[in-house]
């Protein structure tokens, strides 16, 4: 199987180069340009089937393109957070076990030795969740589920950490938990790259936006990214866009068709 | 009755045999019904064995051993599947349904057309106390070693890919070896079951230790004792009460595993029946890197 093209160390973590993809004819990306670069923080913001997911797998490397080049620094650890809604929370393990489960390469046999249950530990410790190690993963809160999957992808010590909708499906005070953390992780040097289509609660707090529909229809600061005519682009619709404290507030302006249509 | 009565059967070669391997069968279906039904995979026990069926009566017309040429048929029919449904033009419950129905139609036709030259049919069907050769036994020990040789080597990478195949591929792990692993285990485990507890009958056996199991521990590695025991005493005790109602293996080995769910459903109540929750989530074949071919 042919090895992806590799960067040297100074380069770039990850490099995406005029890559387009598609499934069964239809094209979901064309002619991207991307590049990941080291403790960064980028969202990747688009409707659904704008090809989010598929730029994910193209970080991940479980995708080749068709056309166009991914290439990879040699050595990179990348670590995956699905998202929580897709997992079975009544799958018969704890904590700690799920977390270990990312050192299923490493050793065959089944039991834990004692280095690797220490590292366990201190990974739970430092997402929080020291105490929670031989909890069923049923009985975790939201942000408690999100850390615990963080706390797997940190135990292989990766350089970029991508996520899927991390707050898709969590409440208010779960998305601001999570936030804090990566942001938390970022700054001891974590790049991060994770998708999201929440424009309000996630988007705009993070420091990198990458507009997505197909192509990218811009890319830099919330305060560049979230303006009406790159949404138009990216999400078919207009939508007005306020300012709070400093940052983007997208108002849906459907919202008042409706009210004109209730008044009228 | 008397104790002499129940100690009957012990004196007869060909129970001991039988004993033996029920509980070697209800063990091994036991031990992988764990892996089966926490991957939602149930459905395709039960076709699986209805398709080895095939084999098993057409192996003997065509002088080949019939445990060979079901074993054959049996992984033939697993691969049938998996491509089938990787083409993801029909569901693979839909393949699952037309491949191994058709197969055990053809197993039918073929003992009506030319007759039963090895097992007898009502045996193949739903399990017999008769006819448990030396050679079955061997088979059955055979493939229990190799299951617990394989699930305890490569422990973590099941357990990973069982609980979450996305992110298992994507971290070292190769989910689609294991997901054929996976396979050969289960095809040799119907297989080597099938003279005890019958075509008909087996996916119960897949199903219902683990369930119990599940019903009765939250731990992945508990679970594997837990329903490999459970399948054994129950496989033991069948294959008893069949010896004495005379009723074949097959049908006591389950309604046994059966009165064992009612039993632990009675005393576990509501929080058994909450961990079986995930249970339900359908699957069907094996999950091969959902990443690189779920929905954008």
């Amino acid at each position: 199987m042919p090895q992806p093209p590799v960067l040297p160390r100074t380069e770039p973590l990850i490099r995406v180069e005029h890559v387009s993809f598609g499934y069964g004819g239809a094209a979901v990306l064309r002619d991207v340009d991307y590049t990941v670069e080291q403790g960064t923080f980028t969202g990747i913001v688009g409707p659904s089937g704008s090809g989010k997911t598929t730029l994910l797998r193209l970080l991940l490397g479980t995708v080749t393109p068709q056309h166009g080049a991914v290439h990879f620094r040699p050595g990179i650890a990348v670590s995956y957070v699905p998202q929580i809604e897709t997992v079975n929370w009544s799958f018969p393990v704890t904590v700690a076990e799920c977390v270990l489960m990312a050192r299923s390469t490493r050793r065959l046999l089944p039991w834990a030795t004692r280095d690797e249950r220490a590292d366990v530990q201190r990974v739970l410790e430092r997402l929080g969740i020291g105490e929670l190690g031989h909890r069923h993963i049923r009985e975790l809160s939201g942000g408690q589920q999100q850390r615990m999957f963080i706390a797997r992808a940190l135990l292989r010590k990766p350089q970029l950490l991508l996520m899927d909708e991390p707050t898709s499906g969590v409440d208010v005070g779960t998305r601001h938990e999570v936030l804090h953390l990566l942001d938390d992780l970022n700054a001891e040097g974590l790049a991060i790259v994770l998708t999201t289509h929440d424009l309000n609660g996630m988007a705009a707090h993070l420091p990198h936006l990458v507009a997505l529909q197909t192509r990218v229809i811009a890319s830099g600061t919330p305060q560049e990214v979230i303006v009406p005519d790159v949404l138009e682009q990216t999400f078919g619709a207009r939508m007005e866009v306020l300012q709070h404290l400093g940052m983007p507030v997208v108002v849906d302006s459907a919202g008042d068709v409706l009210l004109r249509g209730v008044a009228g | 009755m008397t104790l002499a009565t129940l100690l009957d059967p012990f004196q007869y070669d060909f129970f001991l045999k039988g004993l033996v391997a029920a509980v070697l069968a209800g063990a091994l279906c036991g031990l992988i019904g764990v892996f089966i039904t926490l991957r939602g995979m149930s459905y395709i026990g039960h076709g699986l064995s209805h398709a080895i069926f095939g084999g098993f009566a057409a192996a003997p017309l065509l002088a080949v051993n019939p445990v060979l040429g079901a074993g054959v048929w049996g992984l033939a029919s697993a691969l049938a599947i998996n491509g089938v449904t990787r083409q993801r033009k029909i569901g693979a419950d839909a393949a699952i349904g037309v491949i191994t129905t058709a197969s055990f139609a053809l197993g039918v036709a073929l003992l009506t057309k030319f007759g039963n030259k090895g097992a007898t049919f009502d045996a193949a069907l739903f399990g017999s106390i008769n006819g448990v050769a030396d050679s079955d036994i061997y088979l059955l020990v055979g493939a229990l070693l190799f299951a617990v040789v394989v699930f305890t080597a490569l422990y973590r990478a099941f357990l990973f890919s069982t609980f979450d195949p996305e992110v298992a591929d994507v971290s070292g792990v190769n989910v689609k070896r294991m997901d054929s692993l996976l396979m050969v285990v289960l095809t040799l485990s119907i297989l080597s079951s099938l003279t005890i507890i019958g075509v008909t009958l087996v996916a119960a056996t897949l199903v219902i230790p683990a369930v119990v199991a599940r019903m009765l521990s939250d731990s992945f590695s508990r679970m594997l004792y837990l329903s490999t025991a459970i399948g054994a005493v129950c496989g033991g005790v069948g294959m008893y009460l069949s010896f004495q109602i005379d009723i074949p293996s097959g049908t006591t080995i389950v309604l046994v595993n059966a009165a064992v769910f009612v039993v632990v459903l009675a005393g576990t109540g509501g929080r058994g029946l909450k961990r079986t929750g995930g249970l339900d989530d359908h699957h069907d074949v094996p999950t091969t890197a959902p990443l690189a071919t779920a929905g954008r």
